[in-house]
């Protein structure tokens, strides 16, 4: 579904991904983990072409991003992202967040779009908000909206960019359980996080990243038994610590 | 010691309110074009191509950098000859015209100003988000963007219309009847030229500072 093949990426002299390769098949769910700055968020960024890279190919569903005459807003309607900060449109209501894709991308119509905004903001448990502004609800409820936004435009896979890490504690759960739950449905996923109880959960594979390479991908069995990298366990002993 | 007689002032409110029509006039043509221009300006300068950003930029710097009421004298001189050119002539008074063409033209530099640090006002991440979605770049910007950056910049581009409310009062170097100028021949006329400035510059007070004290409360419902 997801070919990633031989990515580099410069900041100016700043080398911030290199020579990334990995993949991820239909159905599987991929957590990509590191320490900040290690370039994760940047590689599932150049994934939707939100981030340009220099170097390498990433073929989604056979569509190669980097080609430029790919059609990029018809392969992103394909590819659902959601957001460290959820970026729900403030201004919008979250009648109107769940449609607008469906609507102006797809060209459903209004009513067909509030059918399946309603039926999947049911699905993460927010049907009673759908008048309100995204401003009047939590954080985990807007992140919850997000993802059903996403799941709007019927997407062959999904991307999560650290959906959990600008949540409060107590938040992060009802998130989560989304997630999770989107997994067993056979769902393709690549997540950025630092949960790794949920990726010991559902997680296919557990890619590690640091310093822009990908220095493990490991089945995620392997990945929690016996890391091979020594940056892997430190990294592993610091965040399964507390 | 003046002797204030203010009867004069009743007998020119006909003429008065005929001034104050031809200000507002120029007032709404300038905000209008000006915003409209304006966002294509900040549009231009914030895109990625470099010919519509540098066009943008000079004319942006061109506009800032010259004293308006030469513009509006400028654009007396030059746009009677272009029109006449293009339709012959008996035109007209084209005084009226040349005027809202320069005060929309002259404002849509400051406009776009205000404009484009509205645009940037929004964060990355909303972009990403409407791409993300399949948006083109230019729905991004009209339906995600756009609507954002007007929310958040309505007091500014409401003050810049207060100030361009008074700047109008320049119109009379091309000797146009705006409030000012009618003001300004009524009592010329009438030998009570201190009561009638004093006067217009009452309304003008008023105006203005009603615009910004209601400016001031939507700021207060909005905050930044």
């Amino acid at each position: 579904m997801i070919e990633i093949r031989g990515i580099s990426k410069w900041y100016g002299q700043f080398q911030v991904l290199a020579d990334c390769t990995t993949s991820v098949e239909k159905g599987e769910v991929i957590v990509v983990c590191g320490p900040s700055g290690s370039g994760k968020s940047t590689l599932i960024k150049c994934v939707n072409a939100l981030e340009p890279f220099q170097r390498g190919e990433i073929l989604v569903d056979g569509t190669s991003v980097g080609d430029p005459r790919t059609n990029l807003p018809r392969l992103r309607s394909r590819v659902g992202m959601v957001f460290q900060h959820f970026e729900l449109f403030p201004h919008l209501s979250i009648a109107q967040n769940l449609t607008i894709g469906q609507v102006k991308v797809l060209g459903r119509s209004r009513e067909e779009a509030m059918d399946k905004g309603l039926r999947l903001l049911d699905r993460v448990g927010l049907k009673a908000q759908v008048h309100k502004f995204p401003s009047q609800l939590s954080g985990g409820q807007q992140q919850r909206v997000a993802i059903a936004r996403a799941l709007a435009m019927d997407p062959i896979c999904m991307l999560f960019d650290e959906p959990t890490s600008a949540l409060d504690p107590e938040m992060i759960n009802e998130v989560l359980d989304v997630m999770v739950e989107l997994a067993r449905e056979g769902m393709t996923m690549m997540c950025v996080t630092h949960e790794m109880g949920f990726a010991r959960k559902v997680a296919n594979r557990v890619i590690f990243m640091d310093e822009g390479r990908i220095v493990e991908d490991a089945r995620t069995e392997e990945f929690f038994g016996t890391p091979r990298s020594e940056r892997a366990q430190q990294f592993l002993a610091k965040i399964l610590h507390h | 010691m003046h002797e204030f007689d203010w009867s004069s002032i009743a007998g020119a409110i006909p003429l008065l309110a005929k001034g104050m029509r031809v200000t507002l006039e120029i007032t709404f043509a300038a905000i209008v074009f000006g915003i409209a221009w304006g966002t294509l300006l900040a549009v231009a300068r914030l895109g990625g191509n470099r010919l519509l950003g540098g066009f943008a930029a000079g004319y942006v710097n061109l506009f800032r950098s010259v004293p308006l009421v030469m513009v509006v004298l400028w654009f007396y001189l030059i746009v009677p000859q272009a029109l006449k050119a293009l339709f012959g002539e008996g035109l007209g008074d084209i005084r009226l015209t040349s005027a809202l063409v320069a005060f929309a033209l002259f404002e849509a530099a400051y406009y776009s100003e205000i404009i484009r640090a509205g645009i940037q006002s929004v964060p990355k991440g909303q972009v990403d988000a409407g791409l993300a979605l399949g948006l083109t770049h230019g729905q991004t910007m009209r339906l995600i963007v756009l609507p954002q950056a007007f929310r958040n910049m309505m007091p500014l581009l409401l003050t810049q219309a207060i100030i361009l409310f008074q700047d109008t009062s320049l119109v009379y170097v091309i000797g146009l009847s705006d409030f000012f100028g009618t003001a300004y021949k009524v009592g010329d006329r009438d030998g009570r030229l201190v009561e009638l400035l004093l006067f217009a510059g009452a309304v003008y007070f008023v105006i203005c500072f009603s615009v910004s004290q209601a400016v001031k409360r939507l700021q207060a419902r909005y905050p930044q």
